[in-house]
């Protein structure tokens, strides 16, 4: 074990009192027993107690997670086909092309993306709702699932699909059989990453969200704007929760991917 | 009864595999030129050649990874033109194993009967039956990280042979093994090809390997067949000096064929006696060839010897390799002669030592002539 040097220590708990030091503000709030956000009563669990109460708000978070396990399954369903496309079949008319398409919206504004789902919706005459969100949030998320499967696609020995097809296997069973299972550590870390994603996100769901169906950002940014309230704080203290428990589970998952890659690899290699 | 095995020799046979007239090309190289070869049932055939010559794309197309560019290529009498690799009646044992990570050795050696359909207590049966076959029972449970690379290797030879193909390819199958497991695993493989009747096809740039194992060993460069011959004919007849180089060692002194009838005769420098050989690859009279002889088939010694075949040089180096000794002999016009003795007695006095002046003689049948 190196020591730290004092340099290192200052520059250690700088950096981190900037990232953290609001977060546990709000968390210290979240438990204040005045209604006053700014002014410390003793501690409570009320408004945890309060929030369970509002019901505008567990709708909105019933919303979420509807939203977030529909577009994040579907976009990993897409986005695992598109990486398999691009890296397997090789060399194909377009293929280029059609790369550039899947990552542009990694780097495309939200408001573009948001207006522009919204103008569709509109066109083809879609009621804005649970759906248009979950076809909104697949349309962004897709990109980064088919980044994270295709980076495993790219050191996957090939020669394991071509002995399940020597062994009788169609293009498709050596697919479910032999190629999925083995890159499932990375598919499932794209299906957090865009669950995680359309957790986040604001700016696309509030042009595609509709009276009828509201997520939590949404309330939250909109209830903020009358006011901050301690019930905000507690909900924002249960996201931070549960996002932190997200983060621990998709580092656990990354991490056994990498220890068994490496056992496929000393396989591959001999 | 005991009648050599050699189908190729006997018109009537029929040949499981035909390859006539393929070309493979990728863009603008030709990986397979016009090749054709017919491979008998029960043979262990042998595609040797150095890396890039074709040898590992024909052997792909045999699995139905590459498609040819023109020619055709049969199976059994079935045209194999657009046959998918899960159709055909060939399986292939892969360089890297490619044994599924995810799957015990049990249900990496049941994959391809699971997929066709066997009913569950006869699939137990023919698993436990290959696992034993490759004496693997012991290992069943084990996922393939778990297993040393000898270990792996069975396993991928237990898989490839579970659906009892009438044809097994082998891309490199000991190339990840090191020498002494190399050996005793070829004698296996040779072992359990005999007692599972089924036509091998391996493919490998270890000559010594062909050689063990082969029924016929084919040579292939630059995309054609150079030679197609039993091992012993690769190495005694063989039809070009890249065959006679590229199998075992040679010693090639470059001249000029003299006469060419049922002996040949070389001149190479002047002042010097032709050499006597027999002559091999259609070399003509009159044209530039070379003289080819195994180390192993030269005499060393300090007196001049009778035999008509003889040249004098000087001992430049000798390798003391234990179950023989190499000597290098420095032709005054020539090359470098490499020469080989047996140590035949334990401690016998060395006689030959560096810069002595020596004679290399071999028998009038010893050597070929053949063109360069």
């Amino acid at each position: 074990m190196r020591r730290f040097s004092g340099f290192n220590i200052v520059s250690l708990t700088l950096g981190i009192a900037f990232l953290y030091i609001p977060m546990v503000v709000l968390v210290v709030y979240s438990f204040n027993a005045s209604r006053l956000v700014t002014v410390w009563a003793g501690f409570s669990t009320k408004w945890y107690g309060e929030l369970l109460q509002n019901e505008a708000f567990l709708d909105a978070a019933w919303v979420t997670v509807k939203v977030g396990v529909f577009s994040s399954t579907l976009a990993t369903v897409l986005g695992t086909m598109a990486a398999y496309a691009l890296i397997r079949r090789g060399r194909f008319a377009g293929r280029t092309l059609f790369s550039g398409m899947i990552y542009a919206p990694l780097v495309m504004p939200e408001v573009i993306t948001g207006l522009s789902l919204l103008l569709l919706f509109i066109a083809i005459g879609l009621d804005r709702g649970v759906l248009t969100i979950v076809l909104a949030h697949t349309t962004f998320s897709m990109c980064y699932v088919s980044v994270v499967v295709s980076s495993r696609l790219v050191s996957f020995d090939k020669s394991l699909e071509e002995a399940a097809l020597d062994l009788g296997c169609t293009p498709f069973q050596a697919f479910r059989l032999v190629t999925l299972p083995i890159v499932a550590p990375a598919v499932m870390a794209g299906w957090l990453l865009a669950f995680t994603l359309s957790l986040d996100d604001l700016v696309i769901a509030s042009f595609t969200a509709g009276p009828s169906a509201t997520t939590l950002p949404i309330k939250v940014y909109s209830s903020v704007r009358l006011g901050v309230s301690p019930e905000i704080n507690a909900l924002s203290t249960i996201f931070i929760g549960l996002v932190t428990i997200g983060v621990l589970i998709a580092s656990v998952v990354t991490k056994r991917s990498i220890a068994m890659r490496t056992a496929d690899e000393r396989v591959a290699g001999g | 009864m005991n009648e050599p095995f050699a189908p190729w020799t006997d018109e009537t046979a029929t040949p499981l595999i035909r390859i006539e007239q393929v070309t493979k090309r990728f863009g603008d190289f030709t990986a397979i030129d016009d090749l054709s070869i017919d491979i008998f049932p029960r043979e262990f055939f042998a595609l040797l050649g150095p890396s890039g010559c074709g040898k590992t794309t024909l052997m792909r197309m045999l699995a139905g990874f590459e498609t040819p560019s023109a020619g055709r290529v049969t199976i059994d009498g079935q045209d194999m033109g657009g046959v998918a690799p899960n159709r055909r009646p060939v399986n292939m044992m892969f360089q890297s194993y490619a044994l599924f990570p995810h799957l015990t050795v049990w249900d990496n050696v049941g994959f391809g009967l699971k997929r066709e359909g066997m009913a569950k207590d006869k699939l137990a049966a023919c698993v436990d039956e290959m696992l034993k076959l490759t004496q693997l029972d012991a290992l069943a449970r084990r996922k393939p990280h778990q297993l040393s690379g000898g270990q792996r290797q069975r396993v991928a030879l237990a898989r490839s042979l579970a659906k009892a193909p009438k044809l097994l390819l082998l891309d490199e199958p000991l190339g990840a093994l090191d020498k002494k497991l190399r050996q005793e695993t070829q004698f296996e493989l040779m072992d359990i090809q005999e007692r599972t009747g089924t036509t091998f096809v391996i493919v490998t740039h270890d000559q010594e390997e062909a050689m063990t194992v082969a029924s016929r060993v084919a040579v292939m460069n630059h995309g054609k067949l150079v030679q197609v011959d039993p091992p012993d004919q690769i190495y005694e007849q063989p039809n070009s000096v890249y065959v006679a180089d590229f199998i075992g060692d040679v010693n090639l002194i470059p001249g000029r064929a003299t006469q060419v009838g049922d002996m040949a005769e070389l001149a190479w420098a002047e002042g010097q006696g032709t050499l006597l050989g027999q002559p091999g690859g259609g070399v003509k009279a009159d044209t530039a060839a070379s003289f080819a002889i195994r180390p192993e088939k030269i005499a060393i010694g300090r007196e001049m010897p009778e035999a008509r075949n003889r040249v004098q040089g000087k001992i430049i180096d000798i390798g003391y390799l234990g179950n023989l000794s190499t000597y290098h002999v420095k032709l005054p016009e020539g090359p470098v002669m490499t020469c080989e003795v047996g140590n035949r007695s334990r401690l016998s006095r060395r006689e030959l030592t560096w810069e002595d002046d020596v004679w290399l003689s071999w028998s009038d049948t010893a050597g070929l002539v053949l063109p360069t």
